[in-house]
C-alpha cells in the first residue's frame, strides 16, 4: 500500500505545468487535490514516471465573479466553494453538489477541477458542470481551447483533454437570481459513492418554465444531460404540467449500468422517482417563497 | 525517483528531513517524526484514523504526500493536551463520554472535531456529527461519538 517511486514536481505558474506536460508526453500525471489520485498512487494502480503537483500555482485557484457568470480556478477546494456567499446566492445548485462529495476532511482538500477533470460516472460536480451549461478552459504548450461541459466527458474517466492540457478554470454561465435549484442524490451513506442522482435549475417567467437545465449521475458511463426532459418543460405551465411525464422522458434517456450497490432497473425506478418528486418539492416551496 | 528537503512545525516543533517523494505525510508523521498517535487504517482515504490537522484544516495524511506539507504547520493527537498533561476540551469530552473503546479511530475523530472546534468556531451539531461521517469505528457503535460531538457543540456556544 505505498506509491510505486516517481519524480516530484511543483510548478508555479500555468505557463511551467503546460511545458512540463508537453515534455513529459503522457508520462506524467497531474496532482490536484489528490483525494482520488493518492488511493490509486498507494494501491498502485497507477504509477506516473512524474508527478506534476498544482497546488503551488495560485493563478489555478479562487472564484470571480463576473456579468456573464463565475469562473472557478480549478484549484479551489471544495470546502471554499461551499463556504463562499455569493455562489450560495448565484449557484445554489454547485454548492449543493460539493456539499454531496466525499467527507469534510476530503473536502478540505479535494478540488473543482480535480473532480471536474477525473470525470467519475457517479461524481457531482461533472453533472453540474453539464446541467448548468459550464464550459471548460484548457490549456498546452500549443494554446487554449473552451469545451463545453456537455462534450467533455466521453466515458468512465475518460475526456476530451489531451495528455499535454491542463484545466485551467471552469466557467459556469450566469442564471437569474431567485432560479429554482434542483438536487437529489440516493446513496448508501453519507459521504458514499452516488448510487445515482441529479442537479440542475430551471427559470420561472409567467407560471411558465422558460429556461431548464438538467442532469443525471450515477445514470451511465458519463454525466447525462436530460435534454428531451428540459424540451419538454419549456414553454409548460408550472400549474399544469406533469412531472411524472417529464421524469419518465428524463429516464429514457439514461444508460444505468447494473454493479454491486444497485441494478439498473433499480436505478431507472428511483430515478423516476426523485427526478419527478425534486421538481415537484421545488416548485412547492418556490410557491411558499 | 526524487528526493526532496522538506521542513514542517509538527506539534509546535520544526522537523526537517530528505525524503523520497513517494512518501505519504501519515508514513512521515510515524516513522521519521516519531509521532504514531498518527494511526493509518486503510491508507485510501476510507477510515479516517490518519486524520491530522494541516495549517488549521483536519485532512486525510495518508491522501497528502510528506513533501506538500514542506513548510506547513502540521498537529497530531500527541500536540493537544497540555505540557502538563491535562486534556483538551475534545479528548476529555470524548472521555466523560465513553467515546472509545480500542482507540485505533479515536486520533482521527479527535483531530477532526478539534479542527471545527478551534478558535472561536461556533460549529453547530449537525455540522460536527456531518464530519463524523468520514470516521470509521468498529466497536463503539457511535453513539457514545456523537454525545461527545454534541456536548461539543454546546460547550462553544455556552462560552460567548
Amino acid at each position: 500500500m505505498k506509491p510505486a517511486p516517481f519524480d516530484y514536481i511543483a510548478p508555479s505558474s500555468i505557463d511551467e505545468a503546460c511545458a512540463i506536460l508537453s515534455e513529459a508526453g503522457g508520462g506524467a500525471t497531474v496532482l490536484a487535490g489528490g483525494q482520488t489520485l493518492m488511493p490509486l498512487l498507494n494501491l498502485r494502480m497507477s504509477q506516473p514516471f512524474v508527478l506534476v503537483d498544482l497546488n503551488k500555482i495560485a493563478d489555478l485557484k479562487g472564484i470571480a465573479h463576473t456579468n456573464g457568470g463565475t469562473r472557478i480556478g480549478p484549484m479551489t477546494r471544495q470546502c471554499e466553494v461551499i463556504d463562499n456567499k455569493v455562489l450560495a446566492r448565484e449557484l445554489p445548485a454547485l454548492v449543493q453538489a460539493a456539499e454531496h462529495i466525499g467527507h469534510h476532511q476530503t473536502r478540505n482538500r479535494g478540488t473543482i477541477g480535480g473532480s471536474i477533470a477525473l470525470g467519475e460516472p457517479a461524481a457531482e460536480l461533472p453533472a453540474t458542470a453539464v446541467a448548468l451549461g459550464a464550459s471548460i478552459e484548457v490549456r498546452s504548450t500549443r494554446g487554449t481551447r473552451h469545451i463545453p461541459a456537455g462534450e467533455f466527458y466521453l466515458g468512465p474517466y475518460m475526456n476530451a483533454l489531451q495528455a499535454d492540457e491542463l484545466v485551467t478554470a471552469i466557467f459556469f454561465p450566469g442564471w437569474p437570481t431567485g432560479h429554482i435549484t434542483l438536487f437529489r442524490e440516493v446513496a448508501q451513506r453519507p459521504g458514499d459513492f452516488a448510487l445515482l442522482g441529479m442537479v440542475g435549475a430551471v427559470c420561472i417567467e409567467n407560471a411558465k418554465f422558460v429556461r431548464a437545465g438538467i442532469a443525471w449521475f450515477g445514470m451511465g458511463p458519463t454525466p447525462i444531460r436530460a435534454t428531451a426532459a428540459e424540451q419538454m418543460l419549456l414553454g409548460q405551465s408550472v400549474d399544469a404540467f406533469d412531472a411524472q411525464v417529464v421524469a419518465d422522458r428524463a429516464v429514457a434517456d439514461t444508460a444505468p449500468f447494473d454493479d454491486h450497490h444497485a441494478s439498473a432497473e433499480y436505478r431507472r425506478t428511483v430515478g423516476r422517482r426523485i427526478f419527478a418528486r425534486t421538481l415537484r418539492d421545488a416548485l412547492a416551496t418556490e410557491e411558499l417563497a | 525517483m526524487s528526493t526532496h528537503h522538506v521542513e514542517m512545525i509538527i506539534n509546535g516543533r520544526r522537523h526537517a528531513a530528505d525524503i523520497e517523494a513517494r512518501i505519504a505525510l501519515s508514513d512521515f508523521l510515524r516513522d521519521d517524526a516519531g509521532y504514531t498517535g498518527v494511526h493509518v487504517g486503510c491508507e485510501h482515504g476510507v477510515c479516517g484514523a490518519c486524520t491530522v490537522i494541516v495549517d488549521g484544516q483536519a485532512v486525510r495524511s495518508c491522501l497528502m504526500l510528506a513533501v506538500q506539507a514542506n513548510g506547513a504547520r502540521v498537529t497530531t493527537v500527541e500536540g493537544l493536551a497540555a505540557p502538563d498533561g491535562s486534556l483538551h476540551p475534545v479528548q476529555q469530552a470524548l472521555l466523560e463520554e465513553h467515546a472509545l473503546q480500542c482507540g485505533f479511530c479515536t486520533p482521527g475523530v479527535v483531530m477532526t472535531l478539534a479542527a471545527l472546534t478551534a478558535d472561536d468556531k461556533e460549529p453547530t451539531e449537525e455540522q460536527l456529527l456531518a464530519a463524523m461521517s468520514g470516521h470509521i469505528c468498529r466497536c463503539t457503535g457511535y453513539q457514545g461519538i456523537r454525545r461527545a460531538a454534541k456536548r461539543l457543540a454546546g460547550a462553544n456556544q455556552e462560552k460567548t
